[in-house]
């Protein structure tokens, strides 16, 4: 039983609830006290323990009824097979149920083709569960592995046996090897529907983790159409991690040590005994971030990322404005934080998006309009390839804005083997700021990201 | 056996709530079971008087022990919730004591045999005395027992959630002062949430996890009984059935548990027999607290009536 429990967590980890090693010891010392005779009170206890939020709870009894619809491993399995079969499982041809039941010459026979014969539907079920449990199906990860496990749980229950038998019978009573050929074929898809229940319990989580991980390393540009919108969830899934954790209420936990100064001036009155206390205030740079994001043609696909994480950027900090740019540059901060995200990236492409770039000009307009948005304690951001269509980089203005700011951080979609080479003025820009980083991925978009708002926490 | 015995202990705790008037579903019966034999405390979220805070009361009655509730708000912190230490009152014993002091230390020739003696002393002037106790401690204090009611604790700071962990875990608590208090007796500890926050993994992973909903219909119809004595039983059911009804649109704030026994009472006091149209429009403010609430059931009220009825004859 206790065996079962630990492959019950598994399953559970397997629908998302989380059951860390702790969880499972309070589990099992609740199941100590209830019990395993009532089916319901195991659940409510289980889910008590285990759950620790409406959904898991949901979760986790679907997953709940799903293991326990499965029978136990049982041990009293060779007194099943000498009564006789109860008579609710009978299958309705009564031919098949004379020639179990009238003494036909199945002595020869393995205990396997025995059982398919006598049509014990308890008897098999419990057979399955038991080699399932032989076969160690709860380790099943991929739904390729489906095949192996099914061929695992069918030698474990002596399949090897019933060829043998099959072979014979073939020659000796070709009536009752069609019987049999015909039982195996359903044994075979009872497992099959056993593996399949085992690949439903246990192995979501890993398949999900692994197509995240894949994705989480999957080059940005690279990304087939299918898989976009998975993408977008993981953006959003990340997105939404950096905004927990950076967006706590900022106004507590400010204060700093005992500022002796000011309590001794305050309690100069009782003689410089310190009634009251002063603190020092921590001081604490507000974030200021301006982001500026190629959309253009080049980099369109990885633009559409940039732009989501931007969007929820807006979300964690306060002071954010960003600029979209393929061959002139406007300011989209409104779009951004009046839209969703989807919609606001649609409006910024149709407006200023998929043209060829051109940083040169770009910048200039950035120069004209917006220079003066930046301040000694913005932290700029540029996505982008750096590609300028051999036309003028205009590093001198980049310069001045790195001048202007305190820190200058380029993110670039590109790999540095290819920075400087062809139309890339990815060096020349490099000299100016104070962070270059390489950000194709997923993974090297949040860190980058979380680095830049941590820097402000 | 211990099956058996187990059975029997939920429907114990079934039966002693239903003893102080509070009607449990097997679920937060096993609940309560589960928190007293693994020494857990359980966090109770539902929606606004589904019975997070009786539930509390009920075990605390139903035990007989004292109950210590701790309501949360934004910017509660320690001093407020654990205790408080009173430096004003240490510092006029250490002025009334001056005197007393020169004569403890009169008696040491050299500074060194002064230290050691003002050491002796050192603990009166950091000992419970100067601690003000707040619900935290005090429930820890309690020889017996009790049960501790944190409410609300979503209103809370995320750092206060910090502070409860050592509580919640070990029902012991570090004062830098005086060390570490443990207690006496392991409280009960009811924790409520109406989810306007997330709590901490920490918090929940301590925690047993109790999703008070609105009841069914029978245990509903069970409470009202248990709580609105003089009721007559096709009132009780056409009221609850008709409260059913009302939960299936979509209103601000639903009616809860709380709602529907207060409504009862009023129904009482009209004498109402049965429910009709009349009635329920003229007491409808008492099941629903918005004005646009009430306009958008109020064109349902006669059919969720007959409907009530229905169910009423049938069930």
């Amino acid at each position: 039983m206790r065996e079962n429990l630990h492959r019950f967590f598994r399953a559970a980890r397997g629908a998302g609830v989380h059951v860390s090693p702790a969880e499972s010891i309070d589990a099992m010392r609740a199941v100590a006290q209830v019990g395993f005779s009532d089916r319901g009170i195991l659940r409510d206890a289980l889910l008590l323990t285990l759950a620790k939020s409406q959904d898991e709870k949901l979760a986790l009894g679907d997953c709940f009824d799903l293991f326990f619809s499965q029978p136990e491993p049982r041990q009293e399995q060779e007194a099943n097979d000498n009564d006789t079969p109860p008579e609710g499982s009978q299958p309705p041809s009564p031919d098949a149920a004379n020639d179990a039941g009238g003494g036909q010459p199945t002595e020869g026979l393995g205990p396997l083709a025995q059982m398919l014969l006598s049509q014990d539907r308890n008897a098999i079920a419990a057979a399955i569960a038991s080699a399932a449990g032989a076969a160690s199906l709860s380790d099943i990860r991929y739904s390729t592995q489906r095949g192996i496990f099914s061929g695992r749980i069918l030698d474990a229950m002596g399949l090897q046996r019933l060829r043998d038998d099959l072979d014979e019978l073939t020659a000796a009573n070709p009536s009752l090897a069609e019987r049999l050929r015909t039982a195996l074929e359903g044994l075979r898809e009872a497992v099959r529907d056993t593996v399949a229940q085992g690949l439903a319990l246990y192995a979501r989580e890993e398949a999900e983790n692994l197509r995240n991980e894949i994705l989480r390393n999957a080059p940005l540009a690279r990304i087939e159409p299918r898989q976009i919108e998975e993408m977008r969830a993981l953006i959003r899934k990340i997105a939404r991690r950096l905004r927990e954790r950076y967006s706590k209420p900022r106004k507590r936990q400010r204060r700093g040590h005992l500022d002796v100064r000011r309590t001794l001036r305050r309690n100069a009155a009782w003689g410089g005994v310190p009634f009251l206390t002063a603190w020092k205030r921590k001081h604490r740079d507000r974030p200021k971030i301006v982001a500026l994001c190629d959309v253009s043609g080049s980099v369109a696909r990885v633009s559409d990322f940039f732009l989501l994480l931007i969007h929820s950027l807006h979300e964690v900090v306060d002071d954010v404005r960003s600029f979209a740019f393929s061959s002139h540059l406007i300011e989209v901060s409104d779009i951004l934080e009046s839209n969703s995200p989807e919609a606001a990236m649609t409006e910024i492409m149709s407006k200023v998006g998929f043209g060829s770039s051109d940083y040169g000009s770009s910048l200039e307009d950035f120069e004209h309009e917006f220079m003066s948005t930046l301040t000694p304690q913005t932290t700029v951001i540029v996505l982008g390839d750096a590609r300028s269509n051999n036309l003028d980089p205009r590093a001198d203005i980049l310069r001045r804005i790195s001048e202007r700011s305190k820190r200058l951080v380029w993110l670039n979609p590109e790999g540095r083997m290819v920075w400087g080479f062809g139309d890339s003025e990815m060096p020349r820009y490099a000299t100016f700021c104070s962070l270059v980083r390489q950000c194709a991925t997923a993974q090297q978009l949040e860190r980058a990201v979380s680095d830049i708002v941590a820097s402000y926490q | 056996m211990a099956d058996q015995k187990a059975s029997t202990s939920i429907e114990a705790v079934e039966s002693g709530l239903a003893a102080q008037g509070y009607i449990a579903s097997r679920q937060i019966a096993t609940a309560v079971y589960l928190s007293q034999q693994i020494e857990k405390p359980i966090l109770v979220e539902g929606p606004a008087g589904v019975g997070k805070t009786e539930l509390a009361k009920a075990i605390a009655a139903w035990r007989g022990m004292k109950m210590i509730r701790l309501q949360c708000y934004e910017g509660l912190d320690e001093a407020k919730a654990l205790y408080e230490w009173k430096y004003a009152k240490q510092l006029l014993y250490t002025q009334i004591l001056k005197d007393k002091l020169g004569e403890v230390l009169g008696g040491a020739q050299t500074l060194h045999a002064a230290l050691d003696q003002l050491h002796d002393f050192g603990d009166v002037f950091f000992s419970k005395e100067f601690v003000e106790p707040r619900p935290l401690l005090q429930a820890l204090e309690q020889p017996g027992g009790c049960v501790l009611l944190i409410d609300e604790i979503d209103k809370s700071d995320a750092e206060f959630e910090s502070l409860l962990l050592e509580i919640l875990s070990d029902f012991q608590v570090t004062i830098p002062e005086l060390g570490t208090v443990s207690a006496i007796t392991p409280p009960t500890v009811i924790l409520t949430s109406n989810s306007e926050r997330d709590l901490g993994d920490a918090l929940k992973r301590r925690c047993l996890h109790l999703h008070i909903g609105f009841p069914e219909q029978r245990l509903e119809e069970r409470i009202v009984e248990s709580r609105v004595p003089g009721i007559s039983q096709t009132l009780r059911r056409q009221m609850v059935g008709f409260i059913h009804e009302i939960r299936t649109l979509d209103l601000k704030k639903l009616p809860s548990v709380s709602e529907t026994i207060d409504w009862a009472r009023v129904l009482v006091l009209l004498q109402a027999g049965e429910l009709d149209t009349e009635i329920v429009k003229d007491t409808l403010n008492v099941l629903l607290k918005y004005e646009a609430d009430i306009e958008a059931a109020a064109p349902h009220v006669t059919t969720f009536i007959a409907k009530a009825a229905r169910s009423n004859v049938f069930g």
